[in-house]
């Protein structure tokens, strides 16, 4: 009794902390794969697969052995005609009966993925940027149904329009090229950052860039000197959700990428058909690939969090 | 330094015309303010002397030359905006020093010219402090020495003391006015505010629906009102305004008001008809026991030294400014009396003011 009277009295502090509670335990929930992959990386094989799973084990670096290198299975013969293993992960492949045969192409289609994420990041927001300055100060004929039609873009899944960009793509000679990714993922996620920055140029009253113009500067200098430092916040918002776009899109790197220009998502599923469920291997491929856009969002969380926030709180 | 005219300015948005054919001189160092209520064109005006908005037509001659289409930058005017525009990004510092830069001006000699600003605005002290955490006074402090330190041609200002509390308005007003005696540069000032405008112009336009209705010092504004509306908008409380009807020739001193008569200041242009409307100042009217116009006492306002009698007539609330002295009861019934040489007539139709001999005087 005392209790609820007291809860009532403090409703701050008792709503409080239900939202805490809430946070967390959907922090727990969202979490739990996560930390289940980064612990399967860590897994041997057979552990990975035994049930019940395994909370505690003894950690291996077979998973990121697998997942660098591509490997032969030899016969008992030849493994002892070798000479000695020299380093830690050729012993560790040959205790496995097999031995390395060279580097695997996790690197090279991690490095697309930087490439063709951080690349179609940068021109999306860039034009995004120069759009959204354009479609908040001018004047332009049909604003609001070029706006609408930028918008348009994202009311169907892109992979509707799969076929046709693939044909188009094979006639442009695109297909499994950096650049042709780039423009793909920059044409979708520049109706999200014309958008989502254009409320953030709407926020910046006009007169910052009237004041700079009267006293002597050009309306791109004013724009450069005054707007833009004051939407670094909702660039790098919108830098963070472009990048994770582009990151982690799977159906049109499957479709048009296969090789000199294919994308880590497409990549990681196909190390389970090489000799069996290596399920290691993949984890440990998928921890790597979460690291990029997890050290990106912490770099840029204090601009996130306020750009998320932004327009909610008056100044 | 410089005399900014402006030749039957237009401007429309669309439809809707914010300002037609607005026409004014301002004098090389006055202290000029465009007075109005809020959409009558006033701020569009000043924007177009910015440069800000371009005109639909019109000319704006700054010391005679044509800049009516040039870029803002190239008008060397200085525009201090009524929510200061101070960079967020910048310390107060490089705020100021913000249109130096532009001018190519060395690092040393903005650093001197910034310090020199800051000393004379009495912000010296908070040059390194970010722009975020001023004190509203001190906002506009900045803005104002963002604008001082070019030393431009002219400056405009459109409503700077708006977004200050009322204590502060007051000091930064004769603020203002003094920095305008040493500076002595061409200044042009929007306001809604009549009391500002007042105690800081050397000369007033005042506009509304885009129209300028009267251009001139302050005290010929007050005293002789071109237009019904300035008479209704000037003066706190603003001037009477009784309709009547009644002939009136050129040249006549006397109007019939319901069989009152009323001497007014002779007049040199005749009506072209009989609905009129007698203007008169609160401050010139006396209340007796005699008098063919009767009023019944409905409320007063006591001010101190003076007090506001709003007395009903027969031609609607009529408010009267008489010493506290006088006892005025709600209820009591007085005879109102008229200081004639202050009285105006206007012409309900044009809503113009007939031009009467002690108008013409003023005018001259």
């Amino acid at each position: 009794m005392s209790a609820g009277a007291q809860a009532a009295f403090r409703p701050k502090a008792w709503t409080g902390r239900l939202a805490a509670a809430t946070v967390i335990v959907y922090a727990l929930v969202t979490m739990v794969p996560i930390a289940w992959i980064f612990m399967t990386g860590f897994k041997t094989p057979q552990d990975s697969i035994s049930y019940p799973p395994k909370a505690v084990f003894e950690p291996s670096l077979e998973g990121y052995v697998n997942l660098f290198t591509t490997r032969t299975r030899q016969t008992p013969e030849y493994m002892r005609s070798l000479p000695p293993p020299e380093t830690w992960y050729d012993e560790l492949v040959r205790s496995r009966s097999m031995v390395i045969a060279g580097p695997s192409k996790f690197g090279e289609r991690f490095t697309n993925s930087l490439i063709i994420g951080f690349g179609s990041t940068f021109f999306s927001v860039f034009l995004g940027t120069l759009a959204a300055y354009a479609f908040s100060r001018f004047t332009v004929p049909l604003k609001d149904d070029l706006l609408f039609f930028i918008l348009s873009t994202r009311m169907m899944p892109p992979i509707a329009v799969a076929i046709p960009i693939f044909l188009m793509y094979r006639t442009l000679g695109l297909s499994d090229t950096h650049l042709g990714m780039i423009i793909l993922y920059t044409a979708v996620n520049v109706s999200l950052s014309v958008w989502l920055l254009k409320g953030f140029v709407d926020e910046i009253p006009r007169e910052y860039e009237e004041a700079a113009m009267i006293d002597g500067y050009s309306r791109f200098q004013a724009f450069y000197k005054v707007v833009l430092p004051q939407m670094t916040t909702g660039i790098a918002a919108t830098a963070i959700f472009c990048l994770i776009f582009a990151w982690n899109e799977y159906a049109f790197a499957l479709l048009l990428t296969s090789g000199t220009a294919q994308t880590a998502p497409p990549f990681i599923p196909t190390i389970i058909g090489e000799g069996g469920l290596d399920w290691p291997a993949v984890a440990s491929g998928t921890t790597i690939f979460l690291l990029p856009v997890l050290f990106f969002t912490i770099l840029l969380r204090k601009q996130l969090l306020r750009g998320i926030t932004f327009g909610a709180v008056r100044k | 330094m410089a005399e900014i005219r402006v030749e039957s300015l237009h401007k429309a948005f669309g439809d809707f015309v914010a300002v037609q054919k607005s026409g004014f001189t301002i004098a090389d160092g006055e202290f000029f303010v465009m007075l109005g209520p809020s959409g009558c064109g006033k701020t569009t005006t000043l924007r177009m002397i910015a440069g800000l908005d371009l005109p639909t037509g019109g000319r704006i001659l700054l010391d005679g030359e044509d800049v009516t289409f040039n870029r803002a930058a190239q008008r060397d005017i200085a525009f201090v905006f009524q929510l200061f525009a101070l960079y967020p990004h910048m310390n107060v510092r490089q705020n100021i020093g913000f249109p130096l830069k532009c001018e190519g001006v060395g690092r040393r000699e903005i650093h001197r010219r910034v310090e020199e600003t800051a000393r004379l605005l009495r912000i010296d002290h908070l040059l390194k402090k970010p722009v975020s955490g001023l004190a509203g006074g001190d906002r506009q402090r900045v803005a104002l020495g963002r604008s001082i330190v070019r030393r431009p041609k002219a400056f405009l200002m459109d409503e700077p003391l708006g977004a200050l509390d009322a204590e502060f308005r007051a000091a930064m007003c004769q603020e203002l006015r003094q920095l305008h005696q040493r500076i002595g540069a061409t200044t042009v000032y929007v306001t809604h505010d009549q009391l500002e405008a007042m105690s800081m112009a050397d000369k007033i336009v005042v506009m509304n629906h885009g129209v300028v209705e009267q251009f001139g010092p302050p005290q010929e504004i007050y005293d002789n009102p071109a237009t019904m509306f300035v008479a209704g908008f000037i003066g706190s409380p603003p001037m009477n305004l009784l309709p009547f009807q009644g002939k009136v020739a050129a040249g006549g001193r006397v109007v019939a008001i319901n069989g009152a008569e009323v001497a007014v200041p002779q007049l040199v242009e005749a009506p072209t008809h009989d609905k009129l409307v007698l203007g008169v100042r609160p401050e010139h009217i006396r209340l007796g026991e005699d008098g063919t116009l009767r009023g019944r006492v409905f409320g007063t306002e006591y001010l101190g030294t003076t007090q506001i009698v709003t007395l009903e007539t027969e031609h609607g609330p009529v408010k009267a400014r008489i010493s506290s002295k006088i006892e005025a009861q709600p209820g009591e019934t007085f005879g109102l009396s008229f200081i004639t040489e202050r009285l105006s007539l206007f012409d309900t139709d044009s809503g113009r003011a007939l031009r009467s001999q002690t108008g013409e005087a003023a005018h001259v």
